[in-house]
């Protein structure tokens, strides 16, 4: 069991945002996670990486604690996530972008940092080469030198699941991959990730509207609305469960 | 000679390949450094520049430590501290007070720089205290959190008579020397430039763009704060100790929130998050608040109205966010290019 | 005993002002979500308009008050239109250190109109009574009830009218409000002129009460009563009025049994315990941030 849930509940002051959500997550699964906007979907990955803390319940990765945990320890332990809207580092380059998230593989103190010295050459050598090396992966070696802000919508996402990926994480949460990119690449997206999976060896949770792109890839869903997990199963019973349909009331096109 | 026509688009080409040109020749700038700390001993000693501009020089050196080190909180990191003052107070304070009633006589010109250091790690302590509120805090609460600080120092010393209460400690050696303030100087902005291009530079930075972002990305904001708020009260610390011992005088009124108000001037002037810019606001301001003497009081009417209209028209100040080459570190420029050589001939040796 | 109500007395006093002018921090800030830093120097403003009218034109009380309060409510009106207006979209940086520039211009400014400090005339009869040995004064009673009286003006329009209710809605939602038709701008302006009116005011009844000014006398008040905008929950009126008195209270006492240095000590350090375990004050509601 790689990631666990149990009982996870989070008010916002009196609001209950998320009640009781339970997960069982093995390595290597694709799992998504549905429901209507405000469902609370965001925020589940806001409790798992530490975003917030959870007011009643525990996430276990490879049993260890997670709550109370801060987001760069989670980070740090191996999940990893992308953002509703583009978060990326604006203002610096596609390289910086990379090159930040592998913040705790680089290895010197702050005297080193201070005078340039001792492991500092090399460890720098490497964190530069290390993020080339990714950005080569993902084809976007050639704009390591752009400003990531000035990037097309497209390349902005994918820098930032390729900046996800500099962390090293075991889990990847992405949330709503599909925002904004074009029906008819879709099935472009559908291959990304299946892609990116199998090259890190990767165990994904997926947060999506875009309900072709969910039912084709995702082993399992998990259905959210106003907090609570109303259904949960394969794609095929996800798309007749008359719950699920009631709480999208005809929105999302077709299931 | 070339018979080429001189267009002006020419002109600019060719002065920027003649920088990169000396720019690439990176053996230049230690050169010129040497060059700069031989001078700064003869020209005192043979007093080869007029002593008053000798003094304006070094209050430009302190300044300019002064402007780089508030720079790593406000313009990388983004953050809003408003009281460096206060920390300089620290380090004026404690090094004035050791070379007063500590150290023998005879012992304070060679214990200098010793006196100097204790000013920046005392000041560098307090730094820590103010970084904690700023893992929970940011934007107007920080810039009250720290301009509180500023008064609360400023409040402490004039509380206690040991430390001179508010009429100050009048009479201090004057210990500060132009090598002294060239040395300073340019360890500070070295060793800040270094911490910048690091990854802890690359840290603040990141928290700059988006804090929360950053924390998921794996860095260590806690760890990069605490770091970026005690190298900063150091130097900060520092120029207060060269600071006293050049004009023998401090009192509390001396670091209140107008001479914060100055460094931030300063700050944002230079341009936000450039070194460069740093060193450029700091001699602006420095030389132009002498050359705007003879106004009297009404020179403090046009600096306010420099930095409103700074902030009104080009809040990034001149060179924000860019940066002198010579001052980006070389395996920056270099590396991108090595990667590719290496990756297009993986059997040639790298540049 | 005496000695208590006696300083409770000059507690009611100091706080009252301290309250008048933390309503102007706390409107602005509830409004626009930006703290004024200028604020402080503006009260030291309506003092020396005070002075001006007082001396020069030899105006009794009442005009006096009214020419400063008005004349520093155009000014705020001026400034937030020429200053913080076009910054209004731009990052928070911009405008704190637009508005700490505001404040230090205003300071030399006056500095160089007025190089010294300068004796302000008193307006009011100076007659006290002793009531079982504690010392009221006319000042006292009239500072303390004219207080009163704008802020419960102030929160009559607040709660009551039309404006008010548009400055409340455009705190809650700036970018909605003028969507249903409500004029942004002039509302904040109003914002504006009433918060600085009542600073001058403030300003006017601190002259009276210590007839010595200077051009800095702002600062440190200002940053008094933003310590009482802050303890009451900025951005909350009853906030700023309660913390003023409780400010004042705090100041009073302290002063009475400590050396007097250690006055702004006492209060820049609460402002920091406060800022660090309840930064919204005591009325004031935490916003959580959306991730």
């Amino acid at each position: 069991m790689l990631l666990q849930a149990k009982g996870v509940t989070h008010y916002f002051g009196g609001l209950c945002a998320v009640s009781d959500f339970n997960l069982d997550l093995e390595e290597g699964e694709l799992v998504g996670v549905i429901g209507p906007n405000g469902a609370g979907k965001t925020t589940v990955f806001n409790l798992i990486t530490g975003v917030y803390k959870a007011t009643k319940g525990s996430i276990l990765l490879e049993n260890i604690e997670l709550v109370g945990k801060r987001s760069n320890q989670i980070t740090s332990m191996g999940i990893a996530r992308t953002f509703q809207n583009i978060r990326l580092f604006r203002e610096l380059s596609v390289l910086d972008n990379v090159r930040i998230a592998a913040f705790n593989q680089v290895h010197y103190n702050p005297i080193e940092a201070l005078f340039h010295l001792g492991r500092f050459s090399k460890e720098e050598q490497r964190n530069i080469g290390s993020a080339l090396d990714l950005l080569a992966v993902f084809k976007m070696e050639d704009y390591a030198d752009e400003t990531s802000k000035n990037l097309p919508y497209g390349l902005q996402r994918r820098l930032e699941i390729a900046r996800a990926m500099a962390t090293r994480p075991k889990v990847l949460l992405l949330d709503e991959p599909a925002a904004g990119i074009n029906p008819n690449e879709i099935v472009k997206l559908m291959e990304f990730i299946q892609w990116i999976r199998k090259e890190f060896a990767l165990t994904i949770i997926l947060i999506e509207h875009q309900m072709r792109l969910v039912m084709t890839i995702c082993e399992r869903i998990k259905v959210l609305d106003f907090g609570a997990t109303i259904a949960e199963g394969v794609p095929t019973e996800i798309q007749k469960n008359p719950k699920v349909l009631e709480a999208y009331l005809g929105e999302g096109g077709d299931l | 000679m070339s018979t080429q026509a001189v267009h002006p688009s020419n002109w600019r080409k060719r002065i920027s390949e003649g920088w990169e040109a000396i720019a690439r020749r990176r053996w230049l700038m230690p050169v010129i450094l040497a060059i700069g700390f031989l001078l700064s001993f003869l020209i005192p000693q043979f007093n080869l520049i007029n002593p008053y501009i000798q003094l304006i020089v070094m209050y430009i050196g302190i300044n300019i430590i002064l402007t780089t080190s508030l720079n790593l909180i406000n313009g990388y990191m983004g953050e809003f501290s408003v009281g460096h003052a206060g920390f300089m107070a620290v380090g004026a304070y404690i090094s004035a007070l050791l070379t007063m009633n500590v150290i023998p006589t005879n012992l304070s010109v060679m214990l200098f720089p010793v006196t100097v250091i204790l000013g920046g790690i005392g000041a560098a302590l307090i730094g820590l205290l103010v970084a904690i509120p700023s893992f929970k805090t940011r934007g107007d609460y920080l810039a009250i959190v720290t301009l509180a600080f500023n008064m609360i120092v400023k409040s402490v010393i004039e509380n206690i008579d040991a430390f001179g209460g508010p009429r100050g400690i009048p009479g201090i050696d004057k210990l500060t020397t132009l090598p002294w303030v060239f040395f300073w100087t340019v360890l500070a902005v070295w060793m800040i430039r270094n911490f910048v291009y690091s990854n802890y530079g690359r840290g603040v930075l990141s928290i700059r763009e988006d804090e929360i972002a950053s924390d998921l990305m794996s860095v260590n904001t806690r760890q990069v704060k605490m770091l970026a708020f005690m190298i900063s009260s150091f130097f900060a610390g520092v120029a207060g100790a060269l600071f006293a011992h050049l004009l023998q005088f401090i009192s509390p009124r001396v670091f209140d929130i107008l001479k914060s108000t100055d460094i931030l001037i300063m700050v944002y002037l230079g341009g936000i998050g450039s070194i460069a810019g740093s060193v450029l606001g700091a001699t602006i301001f420095t030389i132009l608040l002498e050359v705007l003497r003879p106004l009297g009081y009404f020179r403090f009417v046009l600096m306010p109205l420099l930095l409103i209209f700074l902030m009104l028209y080009r809040p990034q100040g001149i060179l924000g966010l860019r940066e002198f080459r010579w001052f980006i570190p070389g395996y920056e420029l270099l590396a991108s290019k090595i990667w590719r050589q290496k990756k297009e001939a993986p059997d040639a040796p790298a540049g | 005993m005496t000695y208590f109500l006696q300083q409770s007395l000059n507690a009611l006093q100091l706080g009252s002002i301290y309250a008048l002018i933390a309503l102007g921090y706390t409107m602005v800030y509830g409004i626009l979500t930006m703290i004024n830093f200028a604020h402080g120097d503006l009260f030291m403003v309506g003092a020396f308009f005070c002075f001006i009218t007082a001396s020069v034109l030899k105006l009794p009380f009442v005009p006096t008050m009214v020419i400063s309060m008005v004349g520093v409510a155009l000014l705020g009106v001026v400034i937030e239109r020429v200053a913080y207006r076009p910054l209004r979209q731009a990052p928070r940086v911009s405008a704190v250190i637009t508005a700490l520039a505001v404040g230090i211009l205003l300071e030399s400014v006056m500095l160089v109109i007025f190089p010294y400090p300068q004796s302000v005339p008193i307006l009011l009869p100076a007659i006290s009574w002793t009531i079982g040995g504690v010392t009221v004064s006319l000042l006292q009673i009239i500072i303390i009830l004219l207080s009163l009286g704008l802020m419960l003006l102030l929160d009559f329009i607040v709660r009551r009218t039309m404006v008010g209710m548009a400055m409340r809605a455009i705190s809650w939602d700036k970018t909605i409000v003028p969507l249903m038709g409500v004029p942004l701008n002039l509302v904040i302006s109003v914002t504006f002129a009433l918060g600085t009116g009542l600073g001058a005011a403030a300003g006017v009844m601190y002259s009276q009460a210590f007839p010595v000014i200077d051009p800095y006398m702002g600062v440190l008040i200002g940053w008094k009563a933003f310590i009482s905008a802050v303890v009451g929950g900025i951005g909350n009126i009853r906030g700023a009025m309660i913390g003023g008195f409780i400010l004042g209270g705090v100041e009073i006492m302290v002063a009475a049994f400590l050396p007097s240095t250690y006055r702004d000590f006492v209060a820049f350090t609460l402002l920091l315990a406060l800022l660090i375990f309840r930064p919204y004050g005591i009325l004031g509601r935490p916003r959580p941030q959306k991730v």
